[in-house]
C-alpha cells in the first residue's frame, strides 16, 4: 500500500508510540483489503464507551492511548453505560459509576467531544454526501452511509480510534463507488405504517442478507426516524453496513439493479418477525430511543401522553443535546407527570438494567435483538402507541 | 484448504463451527467465552481455546472490543477461520493477535474436527485432519 511521507513517520514511531500502533492497525487492515493508499476522513464515530460492554480490558487500553495521543479531526462519542450527570436517579452502582467516569476522562483527555450518543448526525456531527468518514457504530455508519451518502466502512471501535488519532482509513470497501452496488432487490409488499414496522423488516432482511446491501423498492415514503430505525435493525441482526431505497435514498438512482435476486417482504413475514421479536408477558418497564430519540420522537411521545398517566413507568433515551432542548421545550415535564423520564447519553442496552428490570418493552428491532443475551431481557416488542396506550 | 491471512501466525485445534454469523458484542461473554446470544445455534457453548469457525462477523461494531477482551481474560479462540472477515473482526483478531484467515470453504469443517492453521503474511493454509 502507498504511503506518505507523514503517514510513514507516523508508522515508523517519529510522533510517539500510540501513533505508531494505530498506524500499524490500520496500515494491517488496508494490506488485507487491498487498499492502494490511505484517504484523510472528515469525522469519526467512536464506539465501545460503556463500562459494561467494553470491561477493564478496554479501559486499560483507552488509558495507555489517551497518555499521549489526541485525535486530529473532529470525534464524537457513542453513549456511555449511564447518565454521566444522573446516574444516582438510574441506580447505577458507584463501582460502576467509577469505572465508567475513568473511561470518559481518558475519551476527554484525547479531545473526543463527550456527545455520548449512537446519533451523532442529530446531535452535531453531520457528514455530507460523498465524504469520507471512518465512523463505528453500526447503526449510525447505516444512516452516514445510505440516508446521507457519506462513505465509511464499518469500522470496529478500536480501528475508528485509529482513524480519528491519525487523521486517515485506508481506502477500500465502501469508500469506493463499485463497493456501493446492491445485491439484492427487496420487494415491499406490505404498508409500513410505524418506525417500528420499518425496524421489524429490518430486522428480517438483515438475518436474510447478512452482510450485503438491499434496494428496497415498494416504499411509498420514509421519514428520519423510520430510516434510522430500518438501518439499525439490519445492522443488529446482520452486518449491512448500507442499503438504498428506491425515490428516497440519494445513491438509489446512481446504482444498477439489473439481474439481481429478489426478496419479497410482505404482511406474513412482518408478523412472523413481530412474533418472533416477543418472548415476554408483561413488562416492567417501556424504553424508547434505541437509536436514541430524535427530537420529533419525544414530541410524539410526550403528545400522546400529554395529561395522562402512561400504564408503565417509562424512560426515552437520548443525547444530551436533544434532551436540552426537549427540557427547553417543557416536554421533560409533560413526560415525569406521565410517569416518563428522559435520560441521556446512555440506552437500555449499555446500561447494566438486568440489576433493575427482567422484562422490558421496546419500539426498536435492535435492542430487541441485544436485551435477551446481553441485558438478560424479556421483551415486549410493538409500536409506540401500543405500548403507551 | 488456502485463504488469506488477516492475522499471521500458526494455530491448531478442535474446531467449532456455526452456520451462522456471529455477533460478538452481546454474543460472547468477554469473561467466560461463552456463546449468549439467544437462539444462536451456539448458544451455552464455549469458544475458549477453540478453532473458531463462523462465515462472517454480524453486530455492533464494539464486536472489537470484546474479541480484545476475550484475549485479555483468556478465554479467547486459538484461531478464528472465516468465510469472510469484515473489519470488526479483523480489528479484534489485528489488536488480540489471534491468528485469523478467510476465504475459506467453511462447509468443509465439522465442529470436532482436528484443524491445522499456518497463516503466513499473505496466505493461509487450513488443513482438516
Amino acid at each position: 500500500m502507498y504511503l506518505t511521507k507523514e503517514q510513514e513517520k507516523m508508522l515508523e514511531g517519529e510522533y510517539g508510540e500510540v501513533v505508531s500502533k494505530m498506524m500499524r492497525l490500520l496500515v494491517r487492515l488496508g494490506e488485507v483489503y487491498n487498499a492502494e493508499k490511505m484517504i484523510p476522513v472528515a469525522s469519526v464515530q467512536v464506539a465501545g464507551v460503556s463500562y459494561k460492554s467494553i470491561g477493564d480490558a478496554g479501559l486499560e487500553f483507552l488509558q495507555d492511548i489517551a497518555k499521549e495521543a489526541k485525535v486530529k479531526v473532529l470525534t464524537f462519542l457513542n453513549p456511555a453505560g449511564m447518565d454521566l450527570e444522573n446516574w444516582k436517579e438510574m441506580g447505577i452502582s458507584e463501582e460502576f459509576a467509577k469505572k465508567q467516569l475513568a473511561i470518559i476522562e481518558a475519551f476527554k483527555k484525547m479531545g473526543i467531544v463527550i456527545s455520548a450518543t449512537c446519533t451523532p448526525y442529530l446531535a452535531g456531527n453531520l457528514p455530507r454526501y460523498k465524504q469520507h468518514i471512518a465512523w463505528s457504530e453500526s447503526s449510525a455508519v447505516s444512516f452516514a452511509n445510505s440516508v446521507i451518502g457519506a462513505r465509511t466502512n464499518r469500522e470496529g471501535g478500536p480501528s475508528a480510534l485509529a482513524a480519528a488519532i491519525t487523521g486517515y482509513t485506508p481506502y477500500y470497501g465502501l469508500h469506493l463507488d463499485e463497493k456501493r452496488q446492491p445485491n439484492y432487490i427487496i420487494n415491499v409488499n406490505v404498508d409500513l405504517k410505524s418506525s417500528t414496522d420499518f425496524a421489524a423488516m429490518g430486522y428480517y432482511i438483515g438475518k436474510e442478507i447478512k452482510n450485503k446491501i438491499p434496494y428496497f423498492v415498494g416504499i411509498k415514503d420514509a421519514d428520519v426516524d423510520d430510516l434510522k430505525a430500518l438501518g439499525a435493525a439490519m445492522a443488529a441482526s446482520g452486518a449491512v453496513a448500507l442499503y438504498h431505497i428506491e425515490n428516497i435514498t440519494p445513491e438509489a438512482n446512481e446504482v444498477s439493479i439489473d439481474g439481481l435476486e429478489k426478496i419479497e417482504f410482505g404482511k406474513e413475514e412482518l408478523k412472523e418477525t413481530y412474533e418472533k421479536l416477543n418472548s415476554g408477558e408483561e413488562e416492567d418497564i417501556i424504553i424508547f430511543g434505541c437509536p436514541h430519540a430524535s427530537l420529533n420522537e419525544i414530541i410524539k411521545i410526550a403528545r400522546l401522553v400529554e395529561g395522562k398517566k402512561a400504564r408503565k413507568p417509562f424512560w426515552i433515551c437520548t443525547s444530551r443535546a436533544v434532551k436540552e432542548i426537549a427540557e427547553r421545550m417543557g416536554l421533560d415535564e409533560i413526560i415525569r407527570k406521565a410517569g416518563g423520564k428522559i435520560i441521556a447519553d446512555t440506552c437500555m442496552v449499555v446500561s447494566p438494567i438486568e440489576n433493575l428490570f427482567s422484562t422490558t418493552a421496546v419500539n426498536s428491532a435492535k435492542a430487541a435483538h441485544y436485551l435477551p443475551g446481553f441485558c438478560k431481557q424479556k421483551v415486549i416488542f410493538k409500536r409506540m402507541e401500543d405500548l403507551l396506550r | 484448504m488456502k485463504g488469506r491471512t488477516i492475522y499471521p501466525g500458526k494455530a491448531e485445534g478442535e474446531a467449532l463451527v456455526s452456520k451462522e454469523p456471529i455477533g460478538f458484542y452481546g454474543g460472547i461473554d468477554m469473561k467466560t467465552g461463552i456463546v449468549i446470544e439467544k437462539g444462536h445455534e451456539l448458544e451455552g457453548k464455549c469458544i475458549k481455546d477453540k478453532i473458531l469457525v463462523f462465515p462472517c462477523g454480524k453486530g455492533s461494531t464494539v464486536g472489537s472490543y470484546v474479541i480484545y477482551g476475550l484475549k485479555k481474560n483468556g478465554v479467547a479462540p486459538k484461531a478464528i477461520i472465516n468465510k469472510e472477515t469484515e473489519t470488526i473482526v479483523a480489528t479484534g483478531a489485528i489488536l488480540a493477535g489471534i491468528v485469523c484467515v478467510d476465504g475459506i470453504d467453511i462447509d468443509k469443517i465439522k465442529t470436532g474436527n482436528y484443524v491445522v492453521i499456518e497463516a503466513k503474511e499473505k496466505e493461509a493454509e487450513v488443513i482438516v485432519k
